[in-house]
């Protein structure tokens, strides 16, 4: 009788120790240390004294892709993807839309005959949402928001769900099909944290493409936000991007 | 209409993403099918009821298989109970997905543990494993059988809110992503629900009459009429749904159906309103309604009641398939389109997939020679062996 009642006891202790075990697993989620942009910002710059935002000026933009190739040369974009990309819109008489990006290794966009009453070139990048919908889907918080508002990817922690991908109203992420986790944009936060323009945006001829801080009443962003009206894109979606257009186009999306 | 952004040209979520909410589908089923036993005292469904419970444990097993061979780094995955960012619906998975197994295992263990004590006493491989489930405790008496009784009730209870809220969160997962007119929508929770119960009926159905042909026993006509006529009500629930949800953005003419009805009317033409609805939903629902409604032979019956069970798989699987392929195929561009079939040997292809898929049918045989899952005609289970 007394070794039943050990046995039984026993089995007890298991199920109590597996329901110790589980709660503990519940209720004691750690919190991974994340390194500030990548692990890349130097000793003197302040996350915390920024907000960049950016502007694209589509009127000025001439389509010539000089930032899709810098975007190319300064990042990691594997072949068939893209971090930016500048789409080219044509409307003909009968108000059919017809849209199209640059192909193939040079950039190019490619020559289209037909007659054609509106055209218009407009870069596309990551919104840096101030309410991104990728990093509230991120299960392991690998997408996430800098201090000063720069959407990143720690590659370290992420699992390559592609959930985010999903998330992204923009179609500005994807999974890297070399090192499978999810990439974007950065901003070029190596770049930034320095004080060095984006590198799409130090490559544009035009400066079609204009990034500032947002925290800055006197920066040339919000100079120009005050004095030209400006569009979201999908705002009804209420991301809150943080990337301005000027000069857009009803037709785009 | 033939504008793609540039990272849409490749369809992230694959065919294993088709399967994962398909074999979570199942398990919600077959619980459910099991609870209506164990706590809502249907009795005509006990000769399903003990493989139910068993079939909802295998296919639990096996959901996470095909996330794991998706993830581009498998080996994080522990990381979403580790580190989990609590504002991310995919983030419960790991806890919904522990909490559930452990509550079927434990249920498992309760409803079985006198087959298992009998199988125990016998010698090999098969005994060893059984008093190693029993953890070593053989002892049976009728206050441990009250007991386990008990148990089974408040688990099959707690079950089947947990089987809703397992289902019902891997619907939400794609219901709560704004970007996506395809998906976002409130009902895509409660059609993930019922579809999932539908299915796991179905395979239920499938799996009982195909062991029954094999081993040449005759099967429980009430148990199968019955069965037959809950498929019949949850899967009137589950295309009304659909069918509701499809009205509904139908009618509304908002923007987003500019490029839906593209969507459903060319490039999801065939496998949605041909397969999923017209043939793979209206042939079911007629066979099984005149099963309800009209008194016929068993044989024709149970001829009517398997193919429409069988129909209902594919059906089912079909949603799965329009839910997650579609809804990458229509670009956020919202002007256009781009086309995605798995490949044949890839890593998520199509034979992955046909081998994921058919694991948890072997294990469920290996499952059947320790413990026998089918009562035999006179009510007793354990008797029959070697399905």
């Amino acid at each position: 009788m007394s070794s039943e009642k050990t046995r039984a006891l026993t089995r007890r202790d298991l199920l109590i120790g597996a329901g110790a075990g589980l709660l503990l697993v519940t209720c004691g989620p750690a919190r991974a240390k994340r390194s500030e942009g990548e692990g890349q910002v130097t000793s003197d710059y302040d996350p915390t004294s920024h907000f960049w935002g950016y502007a694209v000026d589509t009127t000025r933009c001439i389509g010539c892709n000089a930032c899709m190739r810098a975007c190319r040369a300064e990042n990691d974009v594997p072949d068939g993807y893209c971090r930016t990309w500048v789409e080219r819109y044509r409307i003909d008489e009968r108000g059919a839309v017809d849209v199209d990006i640059a192909k193939g290794k040079k950039l190019r966009f490619t020559p289209k005959s037909g007659a054609v009453v509106k055209a218009f070139f407009v870069p596309k990048i990551c919104n840096h949402c101030t309410k991104s919908v990728c990093t509230q889907v991120c299960p392991v918080g690998a997408s996430y928001q800098t201090r000063d508002g720069v959407v990143l990817v720690d590659e370290k922690r992420c699992i390559g769900c592609g959930y985010c991908v999903q998330a992204c109203p923009y179609g500005t992420r994807f999974i890297h099909p070399v090192s499978h986790v999810a990439s974007k944009c950065t901003l070029c936060y190596h770049r930034i944290t320095r004080g060095l323009l984006p590198a799409c945006v130090q490559a544009c001829p035009r400066e079609a493409r204009l990034f500032g801080d947002l925290n800055d009443p006197t920066s040339k962003l919000n100079t120009i936000l005050r004095q030209r009206r400006y569009r979201l894109l999908r705002p009804e979606l209420g991301t809150h991007p943080k990337c301005f257009y000027l000069g857009l186009g009803s037709e785009v999306i | 209409m033939d504008f793609v952004f540039p990272n849409e040209v490749n369809v992230t979520w694959s065919v294993m993403i088709v399967l994962y909410p398909y074999i979570t589908g199942l398990v919600a089923g077959a619980f459910i099918v099991s609870s209506l036993y164990h706590l809502f005292g249907r009795d005509e469904l006990e000769p399903v009821a003990r493989f139910s419970l068993a079939s909802a444990f295998v296919f639990l097993l096996f959901a996470p298989l095909p996330l794991l061979i998706h993830l581009g780094h498998p080996g994080r995955s522990f990381n979403i109970m580790v580190t989990p960012n609590f504002s991310s619906a995919m983030a419960g998975f790991g806890y919904i997905y522990t909490a559930y197994l452990i509550l079927v295992v434990l249920e498992i263990w309760f409803v079985m543990r006198s087959d298992f004590i009998q199988r125990a006493r016998t010698p090999g491989l098969a005994g060893f494993v059984a008093r190693a489930v029993l953890l070593f405790d053989r002892h049976e008496d009728e206050a441990t059988r009250r007991a386990d009784h008990k148990m089974t009730r408040v688990l099959a209870g707690i079950g089947i809110p947990l089987a809703c809220l397992l289902h019902g969160y891997v619907g939400f997962l794609f219901g709560s992503l704004k970007a996506n007119p395809w998906w976002s929508t409130p009902l895509m929770l409660v059609i993930f629900i019922f579809s999932a119960i539908v299915s796991g009926i179905s395979v239920l159905i499938f799996h009982y009459f195909v062991v029954s042909w094999i081993n040449r026993w005759k099967v429980d006509q009430a148990c199968v009429r019955s069965l037959g006529r809950y498929l019949w009500g949850f899967m009137i629930l589950a295309v009304s749904l659909e069918l509701l949800e499809l009205m509904s953005i139908a009618y509304k003419q908002t923007e987003e159906w500019e490029v839906l009805s593209e969507l459903i009317g060319h490039r999801l033409f065939f496998s949605y309103g041909v397969l999923q609805f017209l043939i793979f939903s209206l042939i079911p629902f007629i066979l099984l309604g005149i099963n309800a409604l009209v008194r016929i032979r068993d044989k024709i019956a149970n001829a009517m009641i398997w193919t429409a069970a069988t129909m209902l798989l594919g059906q089912v699987l079909l949603m799965r398939w329009n839910v997650v392929i579609g809804g990458q195929l229509l670009s956020k561009s919202m002007r256009g389109f781009t086309s995605y079939f798995p490949g044949i040997w890839e890593k998520e292809g199509l034979v992955t997939a046909a081998v994921v898929f058919t694991l948890p049918f072997l294990i469920l045989y290996l499952f059947h020679r320790i413990i026998p899952l089918f009562p035999t005609v006179d009510g007793r289970a354990g008797e029959q062996r070697g399905a």
